[in-house]
């Protein structure tokens, strides 16, 4: 299928090395304007391909998350499998703060349109809404991708960006609305500045989490992380909402998981299940705007099951920005 | 949440008989629903006209009716029963379309019974061409244009108006029944009138065309909670155009980014939530125009179907069983998935690998038929074969077809025969897309002409390049690395020996030499991220084994590889029933089979399951790695039995009959010996090579004759000859055909009866099971005639000689489990046609008939059991052991598939053209017959006009059938000949023109509706084409056409029994209520 712009969900490309069975020498695909091959080697991301991946699939999920080495050089294997375990551990690395923007940056591209079909177009007029309302946020990025920007733009949101370390008093500068917290790789853990921000935060505006942002409101609370065995990887997790009832199909890619049970339940309310494994995929502040979830709601790739979650931003900030206007008149009567 | 507890009983509807689109996938998901519902502690009452079926096994249902599936026999089942809920999805489009009868003929209503699984409205929504559009647009999704029609005038000013090439697709016919695809408004006027025919409301809909875009469909899931899972992903090697059922298709989808494929996800939801199926499976297909990514929605069923259950064997999910489950309320999450036990089934299986679905035609059956490619499903079976990469799974699923002969092409194409050979799909254009590429063709041009994806085209292409690569080595010099790229890409032993110009078997030793052997891994669900517990498993070239085998006795049972006309779900049911007694009876049993349509390929149904091809190579591997006591190869058909000796050679443990004795029954002159010692008569035979011999051995014998070639299953190519020019031609076309093997000529019984009889031998005793009368006349193939249990006509001597006769061949070919021997009974003499050691297509029905399931004993016989041992019902009867029959009558009856081949004669002969068989059970011969007459789609009339028209033969004996006909208040109506006879007889008849003879004639009343039933007895040549324009239009026309003097008497018989009494019903369940309780064999597990 090979590459495109459209789909990228970063500026760079963050793995290390791409193994896989078999690797395609042609791109067809009526979107892709490079290979894959071109789009690897631009980024100078060895492949390496004929692997019995069923195998190494297994023997991880037997003795759990492994480093690992690609060398292409002939050194001998006991030298690399050496290199492999001098390599530190994901476990109490913090990891955010290197892969940030450095500067803060405006985002304002919405998703992208599939070819539309000449009915498509002749609906269009009929279709697009006149909603206006604008909602303004600020995105903590930890490693973000793009498609969750995209779909804050989808819904109504002008959206900044700012570097992990950005403090809470420098993010509520800019008069957001709603803060989101993003995803990103590493060990929450380490992560002090960021629960320290969510801290301050909490209460003052409304708060949504993705994936590591919903590790660190974890912390925030009071609760604590681990790490998973080898982790949720993969487009096809069941995770049942136990607010509704309804099991949404998702995206996950991570490797620490909150402790439920580490959570002061008289603030904080689990939301979120994943069935396979039982561990905790999301959570809500009992009474302040904050709310998160483990897995992957903007998908890209994966099933948009969980789209909803962020029309549930805006309508909770929504609700905040009235609430807040009852209490500002509530204080001047 | 918890399934409901206001429902007791549930009444589910089978689809019938297997015919083209619609064959065994719905024994599988039946009885995966009739399975389910049972373990959930529901009370099922099935339905079904199909004998060969496992779910009219008594043991899966509750209460089993083997009744015709027509609003006039469900009635009183559901007035007998009185079912709280009807679950209509799982039976095919027959199943649905019968629901549908039902409930808006008030049946439902008046008994209270509730369709669960799919609503009225949402199966309207769906069927119906344009509220499914409407449904479509309704949730802002893209559709084809078009317009209803219900007239040829309309049809044509619509055409014109979307532009050549036009879809035609008729309303509510299975398979695509009379779709079509014009080019010009010639072809149209043509297509148009045939489809508005094969329309049961008169109705087609004329569509844009979007030929040549990519074809996708997604298997997905729903609940009464709204949680929506897709199970699989679907891509079509053949763009639009072709027939889902004819495509070669891909799992996963191969071609799609994540966007596209989330599109076309977030579309399946909405339709299913929009047409409003609340619980269960559909399918819903899409075409993607490749320059643009224009995306729209093709179809959907609301119901499980074809590409579920090969959805279901792709990725392991058990689609219909959990649909059942759905349809009592119950919820994806509190399911738990089969595989892994720990997680739920509401999630989406991950695969990694790639499988491959090839469809297996026939063509050759049905000489005259056009064998191109369209909207109409031709194929009369598939295969499906699993690889780590898509070129691996091609090539095990072309070698899973088991051709008769490898595919070669003509030496020297040239490149325009070539194109147009790739441009058009017919059944052997994947043999030519490789002959045109190793010829230099680019993928480009490849492309262009046949709009096949260029990813697809390109690993054709890598596969090309190593067979390049392989032809500049020898076996001997071949470099271990690129032995290893071969095999890793799916090419078998044989093919490389072919390219080598060696034997399979050396290629093998260099193989061994070399280490290179399979490994097999399990189809988990899961892409290995949680545990499996179920071995489904498949070979591929790879590090790592996950066979696990374990040390308990097993056994294997080969299974029979994809349907054809011939061997079909009889032969599947055999096997599976091997698999339950020898599982009861403590052994690990080890199915082999590459069909996704079987219930024998349900991981449920072996303990171990390899989803492979059935050639010498792949089934060594899974023996060699398994290491079992013993292999069955009795069971599956020809295809286990052509593989039984060179088994035998490599050392594997055959048990049962000996591949000696069995090749010994079909060696004709070793077999004649055999006969001739035990002083039984067979008709005078000899075989030839060449004309000149095979005229000499025709003199010897007199005419007519039967010429067909050795070693064959279903009479492929079988004629009966009434001159040495006819058998002349025969052998020299034969000697054209392949290798040197020869003809068979024997004697043709004329004027005689047939007799089937399946038997169990243990080496010591022998039991008939079943003695099986035919009803249309010696001549007519095994597999087309229509039979009945217990015979009705044969003198108890003749009787006697059957069983005798049938005993001392079991003993004398030392037969250990099933035999069948064919009879022929010409004025008292009883010929032996033919004995096959082995499993026939009748057992079943058999079983059925008479309560004892013959596979299941012969399985234990085989493991050594015996049958005195066994405590069957028997009775003696002349000095032989026969299983007791009791005071009814089965009829079976077989479905052909004439109606998707126009332009094919219909008259019944030697070569076998049915695809599969209804029984009807009743007290009387002429009920039972009437019954399985209706159940395979031939209604016979009570009253009106009948047309007859017989040889000058049967003009002799027509009489006494006329008499009875008007008798019953028929106008008979006939050619000047036969109305002569009759007039003669003393019985009123109208003479009408033949065809050549003027207007208005035979044809033509046929036409307006003016005949109600033909009797038509064609012999020798001439009146064979002269008629066939009235048994095409009969077919057309769907009045029952009848071909030979013993059927139209038992159709007399039929009618007679329908016009004195209403209709009958019977559960097997009460029918076998005796012999359950005295035959103590241990009943089926689950």
């Amino acid at each position: 299928m090979g590459t495109n712009l459209d789909d990228e969900e970063s500026t760079l490309s963050h793995i290390e090395s791409l193994v896989v069975r078999e690797f395609s020498a042609i791109a067809s695909n009526w979107r892709s304007s490079e290979s894959a091959q071109a789009y690897l080697s631009r980024h100078n991301i060895p492949v390496l391909w004929d692997v019995d991946t069923r195998a190494l699939v297994r023997h991880i999920r037997q003795v759990g998350a492994l480093r690992g080495v690609v060398a292409t050089d002939g050194t001998p294997a006991t030298l690399l499998v050496a290199e492999a375990r001098a390599l530190p551990s994901m476990a109490g690395l913090e990891l955010a703060s290197r892969v940030t923007t450095e500067k803060r940056y405006v985002w304002d591209r919405g998703s992208i349109e599939l070819t539309a079909s000449p009915w498509h177009e002749a609906m269009g007029e009929a279709l697009s809404s006149g909603e206006t309302q604008k909602f303004r946020v600020v995105a903590y990025d930890f490693g973000i991708k793009q498609n969750i920007l995209r779909l804050l733009v989808d819904h109504n949101c002008d959206v900044v960006v700012v570097p992990a370390k950005t403090s809470a008093e420098d993010a509520l500068e800019l008069k957001p609305d709603g803060v989101f917290l993003s995803n990103g790789p590493g060990d929450p853990e380490p992560a002090t500045y960021a629960v320290e921000t969510i801290r301050s935060l909490l209460g003052r505006v409304p708060v949504f989490g993705i994936c590591l942002g919903h590790q660190l409101c974890g912390l925030a609370l009071g609760g604590k992380t681990f790490k998973l065995r080898f982790g949720h990887h993969g487009s096809n997790h069941p995770v049942k909402n136990l607010l509704t009832g309804q099991v949404e199909i998702t995206a996950q890619n991570h490797g620490f998981c909150v402790d439920p049970d580490s959570l002061p339940s008289s603030d904080v309310e689990i939301t979120h299940l994943n069935l396979n494994d039982h561990t905790n995929e999301g959570l809500r502040h009992r009474s302040l705007p904050l709310f998160s979830v483990q897995y992957h709601p903007e998908a890209s790739p994966g099933p948009h099951d969980s789209h909803y979650l962020f029309r549930q931003f805006t309508e909770t900030i929504s609700h905040w920005k009235l609430s807040g206007a009852l209490r500002r008149g509530q204080a001047k009567a | 949440m918890p399934k409901r507890t206001d429902l007791k009983k549930i009444m589910i509807i089978g689809s019938g008989p297997i015919v083209i689109g619609q064959a065994c996938e719905f024994d599988y998901s039946g009885t995966q629903a009739c399975k389910a519902l049972r373990n959930e502690g529901y009370e099922v009452v099935l339905v079904n006209s199909n004998p060969a079926t496992i779910m009219t096994d008594p043991e899966i249902a509750d209460r089993t009716y083997i009744e015709p599936l027509t609003k006039e026999y469900l009635e009183p089942i559901i007035a007998v029963e009185r079912p709280q809920a009807l679950l209509p999805t799982v039976g095919g489009q027959t199943g649905l379309n019968l629901a549908v009868e039902l409930a808006e003929s008030g049946i439902l209503e008046r008994y209270g019974v509730e369709l669960i699984g799919a609503s009225l409205r949402a199966i309207k929504v769906a069927e119906d061409r344009l509220w499914f559009k409407d449904a479509c647009r309704k949730v802002g999704l893209d559709v084809p244009t078009s317009a209803l029609v219900n007239n040829a005038q309309d049809a044509l000013k619509l055409a014109g108006q979307l532009g050549y090439p036009v879809v035609i697709r008729p309303s509510f016919t299975l398979g695509g029944t009379g779709g079509s695809i014009a080019y010009n408004r010639e072809e149209f006027s043509e297509a148009i009138s045939h489809a508005l025919d094969a329309s049961p409301v008169h109705e087609a809909l004329v569509e844009e065309s979007v030929l040549g875009w990519k074809e996708y469909e997604l298997e997905v899931m729903r609940d009464c909670r709204d949680n929506f899972v897709v199970v699989c992903s679907i891509e079509n090697f053949d763009p639009m155009g072709v027939h889902t059922g004819d495509s070669i298709t891909v799992a996963p989808a191969q071609t799609l980014t994540d966007k596209e494929y989330q599109r076309m996800r977030d579309a399946a939801a909405a339709i299913i939530r929009e047409v409003g199926v609340d619980t269960g499976g559909s399918n819903i297909q899409f075409a993607v125009e490749p320059a643009t990514g224009r995306m729209i929605v093709i179809e959907m069923n609301p119901r499980v179907s074809r590409s579920s259950a090969l959805a279901s064997k792709a990725t392991g999910f058990p689609i219909a069983k959990i649909a059942a489950r759905l349809a009592v309320g119950m919820t994806l999450d509190e399911i738990p998935n089969d595989i892994t036990r720990k997680t739920p089934s509401c999630f989406e299986p991950s695969i990694d690998y790639v499988v491959v679905k090839i469809p297996k035609w026939q063509f050759e059956k049905f000489a005259g038929s056009d064998p191109t490619l369209g909207t109409q499903m031709k194929s009369v079976g598939e295969v499906m074969a699993i690889g780590r990469t898509f070129k691996e799974a091609l090539q095990k699923g072309i070698r899973s077809l088991e051709p008769s002969s490898p595919w070669r092409a003509p030496a020297d194409a040239p490149v325009s025969l070539l194109r147009e050979k790739i441009a058009t799909p017919r059944p052997d254009r994947i043999h030519w897309l490789f002959v045109a590429l190793e010829g230099g063709m680019s993928s480009k041009e490849v492309v262009e002409l046949t709009k096949i994806d260029p990813w697809f085209v390109q690993q054709m292409q890598e596969i090309v390049a190593v067979n390049r690569r392989l032809a500049s080595v020898t076996v001997e010099t071949v470099p271990e690395d690129l032995l290893r790229e071969a095999k890793r890409m799916g090419a078998s032993d044989e093919q490389l020996a072919q390219i080598w110009k060696t034997t399979p078997a050396a290629v093998r030793h260099r193989r061994t030499k070399a280490h290179i052997a399979p490994v097999f891994k399990r189809v988990d669900t899961c892409a290995a991220e949680f545990e499996s517990f179920t071995p489904y498993l498949y070979s591929t070239y790879e590090d790592e084994d996950e066979v696990e085998p374990s040390d308990r006795p097993k056994i294997v049972i080969l299974g029979s590889g994809p349907n054809r006309i011939g061997q079909g779900i009889e032969f599947d049911y055999c096997c599976c029933h091997a698999s339950f007694a020898l599982h009861e009876d403590g052994y690990e049993t080890v199915m082999i089979n590459c069909n996704p349509e079987t219930v024998s390929t349900d991981y449920d149904t072996s303990d171990r399951l390899y989803f492979e091809p059935l050639t010498l190579e792949d089934v060594l591997s899974v023996v060699e790695r398994e290491k079992p006591q013993g292999v069955i190869v009795q069971f599956g058909g020809q295809t286990p039995l052509n593989l039984a000796l060179e088994l035998k050679r490599n050392g594997v443990p055959i048990i049962g009959t000996a591949p000696e004795s069995i090749d010994l029954a079909e060696d004709r002159r070793r077999f004649g010996r055999l006969l001739d010692e035990l002083k039984i008569p067979q008709p005078k035979n000899g075989t030839a090579l060449v004309p000149e011999e095979a005229a000499r051995v025709a003199g010897d014998i007199g005419f007519p004759v039967l010429v067909r070639p050795s070693y064959v299953l279903g009479g492929r190519a079988m004629v009966i000859a009434y001159d040495l020019n006819t058998v002349q031609e025969y052998v020299a076309q034969a000697a054209l055909m392949g290798p040197a093997r020869p003809v068979l000529i024997d004697q043709f019984l004329e004027e005689a009866t047939e007799v089937d009889v399946d038997a169990l031998a243990d080496g010591e005793d022998v039991v008939i099971g079943g003695i099986m009368e035919h009803i249309e006349e010696a001549g007519v193939h095994s597999g087309d005639s229509s039979c009945v249990l217990p015979p009705v006509s044969l003198s108890p001597s003749v009787l006697a000689r059957i069983r005798d006769y049938t005993k001392r061949l079991a003993k004398a070919l030392q037969v250990v489990g099933l035999m069948n021997v064919q009879y022929a009974i010409q004025r008292e003499t009883v010929y032996v046609l033919e004995v096959n050691p082995r499993a026939s297509r009748t057992v079943p029905y058999v079983s059925k008939a008479t309560g004892v399931p013959l596979a299941k004993v012969a399985a234990r016989l085989m493991a050594g059991r015996k049958l005195r041992d066994m405590n069957l019902p028997v009775v003696e009867t002349d000095g032989v052991a026969e299983i007791a029959v009791q005071d009814y009558y089965a009829v079976k009856s077989p479905v052909f598939p004439f109606n998707k081949f126009r332009g094919v004669d219909t008259i019944l002969g030697p070569e076998m053209r049915s695809t599969g068989e209804v029984m009807g059970i009743s007290k009387s011969f002429g009920r039972a017959f009437a019954k399985a007459q209706l159940a395979a789609g031939q209604r016979l009339p009570r009253k009106g006009a009948i047309f007859l028209s017989v040889s000058d033969h049967d003009k002799r004996h027509v009489a006494p059938l006329a008499k009875e006909l008007h008798a019953l208040g028929f106008r008979l109506i006939a050619t000047r000949g036969t109305a002569a006879a009759l007039e003669a007889a003393g019985v009123p008849a109208e003479a009408v023109y033949k065809v050549n003879e003027g207007r208005p004639n035979i044809v033509d009343l046929v036409k307006t509706g003016k005949v109600d039933m033909i009797i038509n007895t064609p012999l020798g040549r001439e009146s064979f084409y002269d008629e066939k324009s009235i048994r095409r239009a009969a077919i057309r026309y769907n009045i029952p056409c009848i071909t030979t003097l013993s059927a139209a008497n038992a159709a007399a018989r039929g009618i007679r029994a329908l016009i004195e009494h209403s209709f009958e019903v019977q559960a097997l369940q009460s029918l076998h209520v005796k012999k359950a309780a005295a035959q103590q064999l241990p009943s089926s597990a689950d």
